[in-house]
């Protein structure tokens, strides 16, 4: 493995829009709004971002497509700005090109900055996805969380755990978030659950019912990415460093080929194992202080702790319901509300994931804030169980 | 020897109940109160006449050679396509070789039967080929009309040839046809509904004097006297008809055919077929059958099984799938797969279906064929065929050659039902299956129901329509993952 990113690269600033239904604001109010606490929280002035990155997965709502709608709205100074799309993990795409760039030296400072406007299809859910002329002609009739409820059936199969165990164990998820969700003033859902809200809950895709799917929102996230000489120089005390950002792409194996057991993200466990490695990570269930996971449906959440050999094969419902990844448990997993609360504005929640990490880090998470929080994970994941990108970041102070 | 080398036939698992038909519509005309008897079939709304003779052409074909089927002629006054030729896609989803002949029939409820005598005067031409003939009918009818409750929608699938190289389980002794344009009934270009003359004509002049005359005519051409037949095949629901047909003809009453009326209907061009296949499968050997067939005109053809018929074994037996169905007592939900009510769907049903023409052709093979790919280096199988094998141990490119999914054996792996998606049926049933002898695909599921649902069900697969796109008036067909019965 080449030497990686680990504390190459500072996070200068961060910045993230009140997710929700923002029926009022159009993409270019959220990335303002993102991007007015970012930048005053960078202490720069916008002429010294040298390149950007923008992420928005539905090009057909709100934004448009090409980088322009980023510039425009942002009054860029005619950097380089690109616009990357990553299906759900597009955030993470776009901070990542951010990072690179200043890893690599071909700029000083770079943004990245995700966006989605999600509330002007007119119903509820996301938006249809056109997957091309020849893939939809025969993909199966399937939506995010029919795809999602899937890992239950086959985690169910697998481990031959009953039916009722499960969506017990899936249900503690989202009671968890919601409890976390309602301490967030910038969350889209803010109002606790009971587990029996949870079990009760009409169901969106078997066996999934409503609590078990992450809000549909509105909103923006940014960051300012610089190295760290020049972060100490600008007078950040103390440095957020990046320590791994590792992304994997599915080939068509857990599509295609008779292995993959459909209970687990192979692309979870490759890129965890390879930001373990380029982090110095060697114990993730003693190491990491605080993670935030991409939990789009809570049966995601469930099977992404093994994923990111937090949890062993097969215990990952035992520590849920030990309290292991609430927020008074050893980990605690989307402190911030996660997907499930704070919302899903697709192309921003990458960075979202890490604005939370980034705030627990400086001390500054308000009434979530966590004690001795060292080494923080966000994992980003876009596409469905059987083909999707995986994205994970480590971030912790420089020492 | 000529005659009838293979059979089967399909009839859509989804049964309604007559009496759900006539209690939705008993207020507005009362004289369908005594006609709740029974169920009639109901094709999914992922099913039309193509879907079903596919369906009914795989059974029929079961351990006969594909390569040998050099003409096709498919029949029904309901073809999805006016202008594409519909045997086409049979034959492209049935992976028939590319030189056969292909037609369509249709015009008239006796198009069935002309089928089956145009494939007996090309099998007599040619010595060595097959001649596969197939009926399916899925016709509309007025909320509580007559036809709502008598037809049924089905298909039945027939080889023909002769036996140089065949084995032939029943063999042609004649047939007869007469033409005359007796209109009983029409359907006009663009017209959904038939429009119906008086019943009692239809059956006196009709029926009772059309029938018998190409019966007699053909007993007395083939110098058999009535009483020599042993199963005469009347696809009429009319009552009292086949019995007077008999008696007109010297027949025995006694030796009529099950008109299916109790649990089928009346199938149209396919019911002389669907009525033949099912005499076949029970038939023993040396017995006449006789089936007519009706419409502006009359066609009669006489068959005798042969000892070959004692050892056919069907793919799918008919009789089981006649008494097999799923019930359907939701009267709205069979005018909503009909296209008969205007349902609320939601918006997600708006997506646009269109169909990029270039990329069905360019992928035909698999679109309609259900074709992938076999490695030839490691010798993994998997769907779709691509450009590198997709063994992660492998990788080797342009190394795989076509390999037919369609009849391979498969087990749920993952699977949901899904309330979000749009779907006529509701909830959206998909999953992961996985091929036996390897190969998975994540497809849609059709003809079940959540409760029957598990992971490592057996699904077989079955060609349906995919998507409808009503603003360009196309189908797309694929193939979904059904329970095995």
């Amino acid at each position: 493995m080449a030497n990686g990113i680990k504390d190459k690269v500072a996070i200068l600033g961060m910045g993230c829009a009140k997710f929700g239904e923002r029926y009022n604001s159009d993409a270019e109010d959220l990335m303002v709004e993102a991007f007015e606490e970012c930048i005053k929280d960078a202490n720069i002035d916008v002429s010294e971002i040298q390149a950007a990155w923008g992420s928005t997965t539905f090009d057909e709502m709100g934004v448009g497509k090409s980088a322009i709608p980023y510039s425009q709205a942002l009054r860029l100074p005619n950097i380089p700005v690109t616009r990357v799309e990553n299906y759900c993990a597009s955030g993470s795409e776009a901070f990542r090109g951010a990072a690179y760039a200043v890893a690599s030296g071909a700029c000083d400072i770079a943004l990245a900055i995700g966006v989605e406007k999600l509330k002007d299809t007119g119903f509820g859910g996301l938006p249809n996805m056109n997957p091309g002329p020849l893939n939809s002609q025969w993909w199966a009739n399937i939506t995010a969380p029919g795809g999602f409820a899937q890992l239950a059936t086959a985690y169910r199969a697998k481990f031959r755990i009953g039916k009722d165990d499960f969506k017990k164990a899936i249900a503690h998820v989202s009671v968890k978030s919601h409890a976390n969700g309602a301490l967030n003033d910038k969350a889209h859902l803010r109002r606790p659950i009971t587990e029996d809200d949870a079990l009760n809950a009409p169901i969106i895709a078997e066996p999934l019912g409503l609590y078990d799917c992450c809000g549909v929102s509105d909103g923006a996230a940014c960051a300012i990415l610089t190295t760290p000489e020049i972060a100490k120089s600008l007078g950040k005390n103390p440095l957020i460093t990046i320590k791994a950002l590792q992304i994997a792409a599915s080939n068509g194996t857990e599509a295609s080929f008779n292995q993959w057991d459909g209970s687990h993200f192979l692309t979870t466990r490759v890129a965890s194992q390879r930001a373990y490695e380029e982090a110095g990570v060697k114990n993730p269930r003693e190491d990491l202080s605080l993670i935030e996971v991409h939990d789009c449906f809570s049966v995601t959440e469930l099977v992404t702790m093994e994923d990111l050999h937090i949890s062993t094969e097969g215990n990952a419902p035992n520590d849920i319901m030990d309290g292991f990844y609430d927020s008074d448990g050893s980990i605690p997993c989307q402190i911030d509300g996660g997907l499930k609360c704070f919302g899903h504005p697709i192309g921003a929640s990458g960075i979202r994931m890490i604005y939370e990490m980034y705030l627990q880090l400086l001390g500054k998470a308000a009434e979530r804030q966590r004690d001795k929080v060292d080494l923080c994970l966000t994992h980003n994941l876009g596409g469905f169980p059987h083909e999707n990108v995986a994205a994970v970041c480590i971030v912790g102070r420089d020492d | 020897m000529l005659g009838i080398t293979g059979f089967g036939a399909y009839i859509p698992q989804l049964r309604l109940s007559r009496s759900a038909i006539v209690n939705a519509n008993v207020w507005a005309n009362p004289s369908i109160a005594q006609l709740s008897n029974g169920e009639r079939s109901m094709a999914n709304w992922d099913e039309d006449s193509i879907t079903m003779a596919v369906e009914a052409a795989r059974n029929c074909l079961h351990n006969i050679d594909r390569d040998n089927v050099k003409k096709v002629s498919f029949a029904s006054t309901t073809f999805p396509f006016v202008d594409r030729l519909n045997s086409g896609v049979v034959s492209t989803a049935l992976n028939l070789p590319n030189d056969t002949h292909s037609a369509d029939l249709t015009g008239s409820l006796k198009a069935g039967t002309s089928s089956l005598i145009s494939a007996v005067d090309s099998a007599m031409k040619n010595s060595e080929d097959l001649h596969l003939c197939i009926a399916a009918e899925k016709r509309l009818a007025r909320a509580g009309s007559l036809q709502e409750l008598s037809f049924g929608d089905g298909a039945a699938a027939l080889t023909l040839g002769n036996s140089s190289k065949n084995v032939i389980l029943a063999e042609l002794i004649g047939h007869y046809s007469i033409t005359d344009d007796f209109v009983d009934h029409y359907r006009a270009e663009g017209s959904k509904f038939n429009y119906y003359w008086e019943e009692r004509w239809i059956k006196e002049e009709g029926y009772l004097k059309l029938i018998p005359e190409s019966i007699n005519r053909l007993l007395e051409n083939c110098n058999i006297k009535g009483n020599q037949i042993d199963h005469l095949i009347v696809p009429l629901s009319s009552r009292g008809v086949p019995q007077r047909i008999a008696n007109a003809t010297d027949i025995s009453p006694e030796i009529i055919s099950d008109n299916l009326s109790n649990n089928c209907g009346d199938t149209g061009t396919a019911h002389p077929l669907i009525m033949l296949a099912s005499e076949l499968e029970n038939a023993k050997p040396g017995k006449k059958i006789l089936v007519c067939g009706f419409g502006q005109g009359a066609d009669s053809i006489l068959f005798q099984t042969t000892e070959a018929i004692s050892d056919f074994q069907a793919r799918q037996s008919f009789s089981d799938s006649l008494t097999s169905g799923r019930q359907e007592n939701n009267y709205l939900k069979f005018l909503t797969f009909n296209g008969l009510l205007e349902s609320e769907r939601g918006m997600r049903a708006e997506q646009d279906k269109q169909t990029a023409l270039s990329t069905l052709y360019r992928n035909k093979d698999m679109l309609l064929g259900f074709i992938g790919g076999r490695c030839t280096k490691c010798g993994t199988s998997q769907i779709p065929k691509t450009r590198i094998c997709v063994n992660p141990n492998c990788g080797a490119h342009n190394s795989q050659t076509d390999e037919c999914f369609a009849d391979k054996k498969a087990n749920v792996m993952s699977w949901t039902a899904d309330q979000l998606a749009y779907s006529i049926d509701p909830p959206a049933h998909y999953g992961m299956v996985e091929f036996e002898g390897g190969g998975r695909l994540m497809v849609d599921f059709t003809d079940v129901n959540t409760d029957e649902m598990e992971t490592n069900m057996p699904i077989r697969m079955v060609f349906r329509i995919k998507d409808i796109d009503e603003q360009r008036g196309f189908v797309r067909y694929f193939w979904k993952a059904s329970p095995y019965k």
